[in-house]
This record gives structure tokens, C-alpha cells and sequence, in this order.
């Protein structure tokens, strides 16, 4: 009995990911958005459908005619099509939106939380500031003012919904830069930006990530709801447009604006899932409630 | 509170209008092309005559500093411009429609906080409970749910199959000379679906986070002081903890509100609700960017107020902060 135990440090993100795992909700949500990538890629590449050409008879319920299994709108044009054809611009619009958002809400929190002083003064009035904008508001305008292109779109989206990125950015960064191991770093000669870069975001990235997470999920929400309003990019098909361009026949048929909502409800409920289950993940000490 | 106090937060919120003025003024330059042309909106050829009066209106041919200096001092005498679409001034507009708006996001604000932390507050009772679950799930999907799907659907329900509720409108026409109290309730019935509507996904947000605030509360030795001395579980939970958990509630309420305004934007959309986000609405199909600007103007000035009140509410609950400032 001379061999010692062994005992092997687990890395935080191996733990994490361990308990990600394990939770369920979070794993049904990662199945479930993985199911919707594909399902939209497929539909993109292999289902061939035109989401604009009229095929059949209008209001067509769904599963009366195999060929459109989900039936056709008011014009006659296939809903499936449309699903698998709006996914891809929807999600792509989401995600590049949320990437705005954190790249604007992390670097001013970032820069906020660091330097401190007037700095942070300056720039947590902006972020007030921009708060007190009603969002969905002021993206319309943006959008109205530089003509509605996917790009301008996840755009307007970013940069009405920054304030809250930064202002978690900042209050993690505050944290962070009293820590011991900033000291060590600024003591081994490592400048601001280094410490900044290589010391504190990455410690701060936890929450940062499920912020992140969320925040896909919001941005794509409020590209349905852009697109709803008739203020999305006029040559793509997204969910939001097909809800919107139904609207006025819900009364004769329910199914073409009940699919896409539902597409657009279980895309941003997956994403939602994995957001909580990273929370969880990361925060041990909130697995209890 | 000091007087003091409540002027410095009075002046900040002047500021923050400030600035909106100053943003709306910035993004008609912005956009690509001539300001005066864009004021004029979509008028499908706006003449030489209006294009020259809008240019004295705004001082365009002045320079920049000063043609944001004329326009403050408009928006300073109540002149948000005239909507060459509706053919009125934009103030008058805006008049019209902020009632309805407010109407709704208030009794939508209303609605979701009492609902929201009543079912936190029991569903904090037993954190492992069926009711616990159900909010968490809850919460969760109403999250997820984009708000003008779930009007929609609410329309489709009680238009065909529960017609209970009207779907359509603030007033019934045959009632439109009716007395007061008739016409009131007939509001508040039709008020029923946006509300809720509105309503719901802030209904899980607060019930989820009343339910985790009030598990931190009930932790405390407070807590056990109140279970000691033998107060009764409604009173434990409803006197001695939720007035502690209340913060954080607080907290979101005044930050949702720009959110909430932005939902009764789509809401009122999807039920022909005749209020503010209406006007939005049609006013950018039809590029009449006074109107918009305007629209603009008015909801940052409601957030403005209901940041204030927030903050004041707030020092009101915690006893702790009155003094400070």
C-alpha cells in the first residue's frame, strides 16, 4: 500500500462542462437549436422549395396535401418552404447581432470598469443614456434612416442593446481588478492592455458567455419583430415577415402564422436553455436553487 | 430625501431629454440625402414651396450649430414639428395617442408585478415544489415567446373560439356616446387582451426573480426571529421577507420599462390599439420622420420618468439610503 492517491486538479472549464452535461434542460436545448441549424441548412440546400412561388391553392390546412405538409398561406405558397428559407437569415441576423452587442457592451465596460475615474463617468452617462432610448423604437428608426439590409439590421440591433453587456462588463472587471493575481501581473511589468486582455476578460468570461448566450436570443426576437413590422430586408424571408404578411388573414387560417412563431418561440427557447444551463454550469454555488 | 437630491435627479432626467433632442436632431442628418427632403417625408414630390419653408422652419441653409440651436429651441416651446402626412403638428399628434399608451403599459406593469411576485412569493415557499417548477419553466417560455405572436394567437383564441373579449380597437362604436362609467368599463374590456398580452412575459421575469430573492431572504436570521416569535407564515412571508426581497423587484421594474414600451409598441400593432406605438408604426411606413422623431421624443421622456419615480420608490423602501445621496 505504498502507492498515493492521486488526486488530479479539474480545470474550471472541464468542470463546467461536466456539469453542463448533466443537465438535462440545457442538453435538450443543445439537441434542439442543433435540430434547427441543420433543419434550415438542409431546407437551404436540399429541400430546393421557392419560399416566394404560389404552388398551390391559398389556405391550404396543413397535412391535407402531402407535397405541403405544413400548408400554404394566402397566397398560396408553401409554409415549409418558408420555414427552412426565413431560418437562415433569422439566425444569422441573431447571432451577428449578439456579436455587436458584446463586442460595443465589453469593450466600453470594459474600459469603464478599468480605468475608472472620468473614464467610467463618461462613459456610464452614455450608457444611461442609451438606455432611456426605448429599443425596439430606436432600432426601427436606425433601420427606416439607412434602408433595412440584413447588415444595417443586426447593426441596429447591436447598437441599441449594448448598455446592459456593458454595464455587467464593468461591474466583473471592478471585481476582478482588486484580485491578487492583477497585482502579480501589473508587478511582472505587464501594461494595462495586457492586464486588461489577457488578465481580467478572461476571468471575467463566465458570465460574459451566458450574457452572450441570452443575448442571442433577444436579438433574434427582435429581428422577428422588426421583420413582423414590415421593417425587415425586403428580399429575404425571414419567420418574423411570414407572421407579418398573414396577419391580416388569421381569422380564415391559423397555420401560417403559427408555424413560424412557433419556429421563432423554440429556436430562442433552446438558446435559452443552454443559457441557463452554462449559468448553472459556471456558478456551483447556484446549483442548489 | 433631500430636496437637493430629487433637483439633481430632476436636472439629470432634463439632460438626458436633452440628449434625445440633440440624437433626433443628429440622425435626420445622418440619414443619407437632403434633410429637408427627408422632413418632408414620402410625399411622393414634395414641392419647391414646402422644401423652401421647411428650410426656413429648421434653418437649414444656416450653419449646423445653429440649426440645432433653432431646433431645440422649438422642441423647448412644445414645436415638435408638423407630420406632412397626417397634416398636423406632430405635438398634437402625439397628444392624442400618449393616453392609451400609458393606459396600457401601466395596467401591463401592473398586472405583471402583482401576478409576478405573488406567485414568486409562493413558489418560494417550497424551492423544490411543483409551483417552484412551474415558474421556472414559465419564465423561461415567456422569455422565449416573441410578444406580437403571442397577441396573435390570444386574437385567434378569443375571436373563433372563446368570444369573450374584444380583439380589436380601445372602444366599441355604439358606445362611443355613452355615459362615463359605460364608457370606462367598455375600455377596460377592451384593454383585457393587450394587457395580458403585454403583460405575460414580464409576468415570468418578475415571478422568476421574486422567487429567488425571496430565497435569499428567507435565509436570514430575521426570518427565524419572525418564525420564533410565532407569526403566522402570511405574515413571515408577506410582511417580514417579501419587504426585504421588494429591492431587486424594484430594481427591474424601472429598468424594464423602455422594454415594456417596446413590447406595447408590437402590441398595439397587432391589436389596432390606438396609442403611440401605432402612430410609430404607420409614421415609419410612411417615412414622416417629425412624427417619428416625436415618438422618439416621448417614450425616452417616459422612461425618464419612470426612472425617476423608480429611484424615489426606491428610497422609500430601504430606509437605508433616504439619508444618502
Amino acid at each position: 500500500m505504498t502507492e498515493a492517491t492521486e488526486f488530479k486538479a479539474e480545470s474550471p472549464a472541464r468542470e463546467a462542462w461536466r456539469m453542463f452535461r448533466r443537465n438535462i434542460p440545457a442538453v435538450a436545448g443543445v439537441i434542439m437549436l442543433t435540430g434547427i441549424v441543420l433543419a434550415t441548412l438542409w431546407g437551404t440546400f436540399f429541400y430546393g422549395g421557392n419560399p416566394y412561388e404560389i404552388v398551390w391553392a391559398p389556405h391550404e390546412p396543413p397535412g391535407v396535401t402531402p407535397e405541403f405538409p405544413l400548408g400554404t398561406d394566402y397566397l398560396g405558397r408553401d409554409i415549409f418552404a418558408g420555414l427552412v428559407a426565413g431560418g437562415g437569415p433569422t439566425l444569422a441576423v441573431g447571432a451577428a447581432a449578439a456579436a455587436i452587442t458584446m463586442v460595443i457592451g465589453v469593450s466600453l465596460g470594459a474600459l469603464a470598469g478599468f480605468y475608472g475615474g472620468w473614464v467610467d463617468n463618461l462613459l456610464m452617462r452614455i450608457t444611461e443614456f442609451f438606455q432611456v432610448l426605448p429599443t425596439l423604437l430606436f432600432a426601427m428608426v436606425l433601420v427606416t434612416l439607412f434602408s433595412p439590409t440584413l447588415f444595417t439590421i443586426a447593426m441596429a440591433i447591436g447598437v441599441v442593446s449594448w448598455p446592459q453587456t456593458a454595464r455587467l462588463t464593468r461591474a466583473e472587471v471592478m471585481k476582478i481588478k482588486e484580485l491578487e493575481y492583477v497585482t502579480a501581473a501589473r508587478a511582472i511589468g505587464a501594461r494595462n492592455r495586457r492586464i486588461i486582455w489577457t488578465v481580467i476578460l478572461p476571468n471575467a468570461a463566465p458570465p460574459l458567455i451566458v450574457s452572450a448566450t441570452l443575448t442571442i436570443g433577444v436579438a433574434i426576437l427582435f429581428e422577428a419583430g422588426l421583420s413582423f413590422l414590415g421593417l425587415g430586408d425586403p428580399n429575404t424571408m425571414s419567420w418574423g415577415l411570414m407572421i407579418g404578411s398573414n396577419r391580416a388573414y388569421i381569422l380564415d387560417a391559423w397555420w401560417p402564422v403559427t408555424f413560424p412563431g412557433l419556429a421563432i418561440f423554440l429556436t430562442v427557447f433552446s438558446v435559452s436553455l443552454i443559457g441557463d444551463g452554462l449559468n448553472d454550469a459556471f456558478n456551483p454555488k447556484l446549483r442548489e436553487r | 430625501m433631500t430636496p437637493s437630491y430629487l433637483l439633481r435627479r430632476l436636472f439629470y432626467g432634463l439632460l438626458l431629454m436633452l440628449g434625445v433632442v440633440v440624437l433626433n436632431f443628429l440622425l435626420i442628418r445622418l440619414a443619407p440625402g437632403d434633410p429637408a427632403v427627408v422632413i418632408a417625408g414620402e410625399m411622393g414630390g414634395a414641392d419647391e414651396a414646402l422644401l423652401a419653408a421647411i428650410r426656413a422652419d429648421y434653418g437649414l441653409d444656416k450653419p449646423v450649430l445653429t440649426q440645432l440651436g433653432i431646433y431645440i429651441g422649438n422642441v423647448l416651446q412644445g414645436d415638435l414639428g408638423q407630420s406632412f402626412f397626417f397634416n398636423q403638428p406632430v405635438a398634437t399628434l402625439i397628444g392624442d395617442r400618449i393616453g392609451p399608451t400609458i393606459l396600457l403599459v401601466l395596467c401591463a406593469q401592473v398586472i405583471s408585478i402583482l401576478l409576478g411576485v405573488f406567485l414568486g412569493v409562493i413558489a418560494a415557499r417550497k424551492p423544490n415544489g411543483v409551483l417552484s417548477g412551474f415558474v421556472s419553466v414559465f419564465a423561461t417560455i415567456g422569455y422565449a415567446v416573441p410578444v406580437f405572436w403571442t397577441g396573435i394567437m390570444l386574437i385567434i383564441l378569443f375571436a373563433s373560439v372563446f368570444p369573450i373579449f374584444p380583439v380589436e380597437g380601445m372602444q366599441s362604436v355604439r358606445l362611443r356616446d355613452a355615459g362615463f362609467m359605460i364608457r370606462a368599463l367598455d375600455v377596460a374590456h377592451h384593454l383585457v387582451l393587450p394587457a395580458f398580452t403585454l403583460a405575460l412575459i414580464y409576468l415570468a421575469q418578475y415571478a422568476r426573480l421574486s422567487r429567488a430573492s425571496m430565497l435569499e431572504v428567507l435565509g436570514s436570521d430575521y426570518i427565524r426571529t419572525a418564525r420564533a416569535k410565532g407569526a403566522s407564515e402570511r405574515s413571515v412571508l408577506f410582511k417580514h421577507a417579501l419587504r426585504n426581497a421588494s429591492l431587486p423587484i424594484l430594481t427591474v421594474a424601472g429598468l424594464q420599462f423602455g422594454n415594456l414600451i417596446s413590447g406595447a409598441l408590437l402590441v398595439e400593432t397587432v391589436f389596432n390599439w390606438p396609442g403611440m406605438g401605432r402612430l410609430a408604426f404607420d409614421s415609419i411606413l410612411r417615412r414622416d420622420y417629425p412624427t417619428i422623431m416625436g415618438v422618439l421624443f416621448f417614450a425616452s421622456a417616459m422612461v425618464v420618468v419612470a426612472n425617476l419615480l423608480t429611484d424615489l420608490s426606491y428610497r422609500l423602501a430601504d430606509p437605508r439610503l433616504r439619508g444618502k445621496s
